[in-house]
């Protein structure tokens, strides 16, 4: 296998990794400190999209619509928060799936009736069109390079926020345990508020980033909720530093295997067979990989619970 | 969490169903069955339209009751239950392409292959709890999904159209659509009925046992896991046979039986219902399939004739039959709220409204 493809995978890899660090980041911490499964939380991706698509017609300009989708998808999370999500905080687990489902099903109808079944697609910022030279024969888009700078430095800022602020101690705290936050006059429906909106706004801002690289489409979130589920479980639940390691293994397992599996195959079994199982397998391993981290540290790899 | 099992409070929690079985529990599944019996008569003869969709939440009601006996009793939110209707339909869709159609060769088959993955998942998955169960099923799941998918010589991700339905001790008996939903119909009464033994059993109260409080169980000497894990495989069976009937139903398996959003509905269907219950599975298929078929009817067949649009087009009528049209299309923007509602003001289920009333 050449060293061309593997380094140009490594770099897919790496850029899906911090997409996904950026949608599991609300999900891990949503998760951590309210003990609340959100499903519904694929679709703050996906209307980031949307709002995307919407605010650059409008505007004209990829500068002037990251605020405005920042401050959109903040908003919406709100909003969600306030109808539907506060009120089953101490639900059961199943109650909530039921719950987010229906938020879910709603929502991602409501966006199919408004823009209709077509595919939409953000052009890319002309000032990031390009390509860059790393090799003789290899070039590589100047805004998949950018996306990647940029998660991994959102990713050092979340973390630097989480660790060292007071507002992230609370956090923190939260993920350990809300009640004793509670006993100790820390207004923590305030606190859920914000971290819910925030996680909102930084999948909401993953949608934005990701919609000049995939399809824009109504159901675009159900894929990245599912790995980002995998993602934080991988990592711990409620860990920053968890949901960034699980999602760059997510990410790089799943895009070098999908590019190698099959060729691993071929050295294997013959030629045919392999063609039939490789794709298949290579979708599995992600979900192998999960079952065997859980086998070995059921709490994940940086669990936020002592 | 794990840790106050022990304490005195969660020890005097009341049995669920401890005593005799109330009212609500023997009227709610006579009703239904005697609903869904009676209603090839309402109907009248040759429509196979209601009777297939009737046949379908038949189905998924076998399905999620089995689905009861590990998530209501035993408290394991197996997320990749679907995995069994769609392995029940494959050995039938393969079985039928290498022209073995007979029943009484494929069934004890489909509870054999069944009963193993479901012994494999089940190794795996009952030591450990709460989220990382659910995601350990669902990643089983979802590789019994994608292994279904690289069945190329079986149709691969298109699926598998079946030479005919199965043969009943060499009988073309399910040609007939109205006796095969009779057929569908008798399995659910008996796996009902087999459910409800097993549920009321010493096994089944061990079961109960341990999803009040697994230490408490634990201290009193019996093998929990093992419990656990029979429960698991006995589900996985029972939920074969849901996929035995589907693929007689469709006369087709495809992959698509077996991705994560069908295993949710299971979970949604009893969460509608009434965990815990068995015939909250059978009200909960019937209000989640009768929903998928009611809403868009509601708005295409009755509200849109309401209002007809004026001479000539326009004005309120015509955008009222857009509406109505675009709601009719995208139907699930009606559902999801109604999901919401439940969640929010009808938890343990629909099957408790109709308890309170019982015992008023």
């Amino acid at each position: 296998m050449d060293t061309t493809l593997l380094l140009v995978q490594l770099l897919n890899g790496l850029q899906l990794g911090v997409l996904l660090f950026l949608v599991a980041a609300g999900l891990t911490l949503v998760f951590g400190i309210m003990d609340f499964i959100n499903l519904a939380h694929g679709v703050q991706y996906m209307v980031g999209a949307y709002l995307g698509v919407v605010f650059l017609a409008l505007t004209g300009s990829f500068l002037l619509t990251i605020p405005l989708v920042l401050v959109g998808s903040f908003l919406i999370a709100v909003v969600l928060e306030h109808l539907v999500f506060r009120k089953l905080y101490r639900a059961s687990h199943l109650s909530q799936v039921l719950a987010t489902v229906g938020v879910l099903l709603f929502i991602t109808e409501l966006v199919e009736i408004i823009f209709g079944p077509q595919l939409y697609q953000i052009p890319i910022p002309a000032f990031l069109d390009g390509a860059v030279p790393l090799t003789d024969t290899l070039q590589y888009p100047v805004y998949r390079l950018v996306v990647i700078g940029l998660g991994l430095m959102l990713a050092v800022a979340l973390w630097l926020a989480v660790s060292k602020t007071r507002l992230g101690a609370l956090v923190r705290a939260g993920a350990t345990d809300a009640e004793m936050v509670s006993a100790l006059g820390v207004d923590v429906e305030r606190l859920f508020l914000f971290v819910f909106a925030f996680g909102g706004m930084l999948a909401g801002f993953a949608g934005l980033v990701a919609a000049p690289i995939v399809a824009v489409e109504a159901h675009m979130g159900n894929q990245v909720l599912i790995l980002c589920f995998v993602v934080i479980v991988i990592g711990g639940i409620g860990s920053i530093e968890g949901a960034f390691l699980g999602a760059l293994i997510v990410a790089l397992v799943d895009t070098l295997g999908r590019t190698f599996t099959t060729d691993i195959m071929k050295l294997l079994v013959d030629p045919s067979a392999a063609t039939t199982i490789g794709p298949a397998l290579a979708s599995m391993l992600i979900y192998l990989l999960m079952a065997v981290v859980l086998f070995f540290k059921p709490r994940g790899l940086y669990p936020a619970k002592a | 969490m794990a840790d106050t099992t022990l304490d005195p409070a969660t020890m005097a929690a009341p049995q669920r169903a401890g005593g005799g079985p109330s009212m609500a529990a023997i009227v709610s599944p006579l009703l239904f069955f005697a609903l869904f019996a009676g209603l090839p008569f309402l109907l009248g003869s040759g429509d196979t339209f209601v009777l297939t969709i009737a046949s379908r939440i038949l189905i998924m009601a076998l399905a999620a009751m089995s689905l009861d006996l590990i998530l209501g009793y035993g408290a394991m939110v197996s997320f990749g239950h679907a995995a069994f209707i769609g392995i029940g339909a494959y050995v039938i869709g393969i079985a039928s392409e290498h022209g073995m159609e007979e029943i009484a060769i494929t069934l004890p088959m489909t509870l054999a292959i069944c009963g193993a993955f479901a012994l494999l998942m089940g190794a795996v998955s009952v030591r450990t709890s709460g989220i990382q169960f659910i995601m350990i099923t669902l990643a089983i799941g979802q590789m019994a999904y994608f292994g279904a998918t690289s069945l190329a010589r079986y149709g691969g991700d298109d699926g598998l159209t079946l030479w005919g339905r199965s043969l009943v001790f060499d009988t073309r008996l399910l040609g007939d659509t109205t006796t095969l939903y009779y057929v569908i119909l008798a399995t659910l009464a008996v796996c009902y009925v087999l459910l409800s033994v097993i549920v009321a059993s010493r096994f089944g109260r061990v079961l109960r046992g341990i999803n009040e409080s697994e230490k408490r169980m634990e201290a009193l000497g019996y093998p929990v896991d093992r419990f656990r894990l029979t429960a698991f495989v006995i589900a996985g069976a029972i939920c074969g046979v849901a996929g035995i009937l589907l693929a007689n139903l469709t006369e087709f398996v495809s992959p698509a039986y077996m991705t994560w959003d069908r295993s949710a509905d299971l979970i949604i269907i009893l969460v509608i219902g009434g965990l815990g219950r068995l015939h909250g599975a059978l009200w909960g298929a019937l209000v989640l399939l009768g929903l998928e078929e009611a809403i868009p009817w509601l708005f295409s067949d009755i509200l849109a004739p309401l209002v007809s649009p004026v001479e000539g087009g326009g004005g309120f009528g015509a955008w009222w039959q857009h509406v109505c049209a675009v709601i009719a299309e995208n139907w699930r923007v009606i559902l999801g709220p109604i999901l919401v509602l439940v969640a929010l003001y009808a938890r343990g289920g629909l099957v408790t409204l109709l308890g309170r009333e019982g015992r008023a």
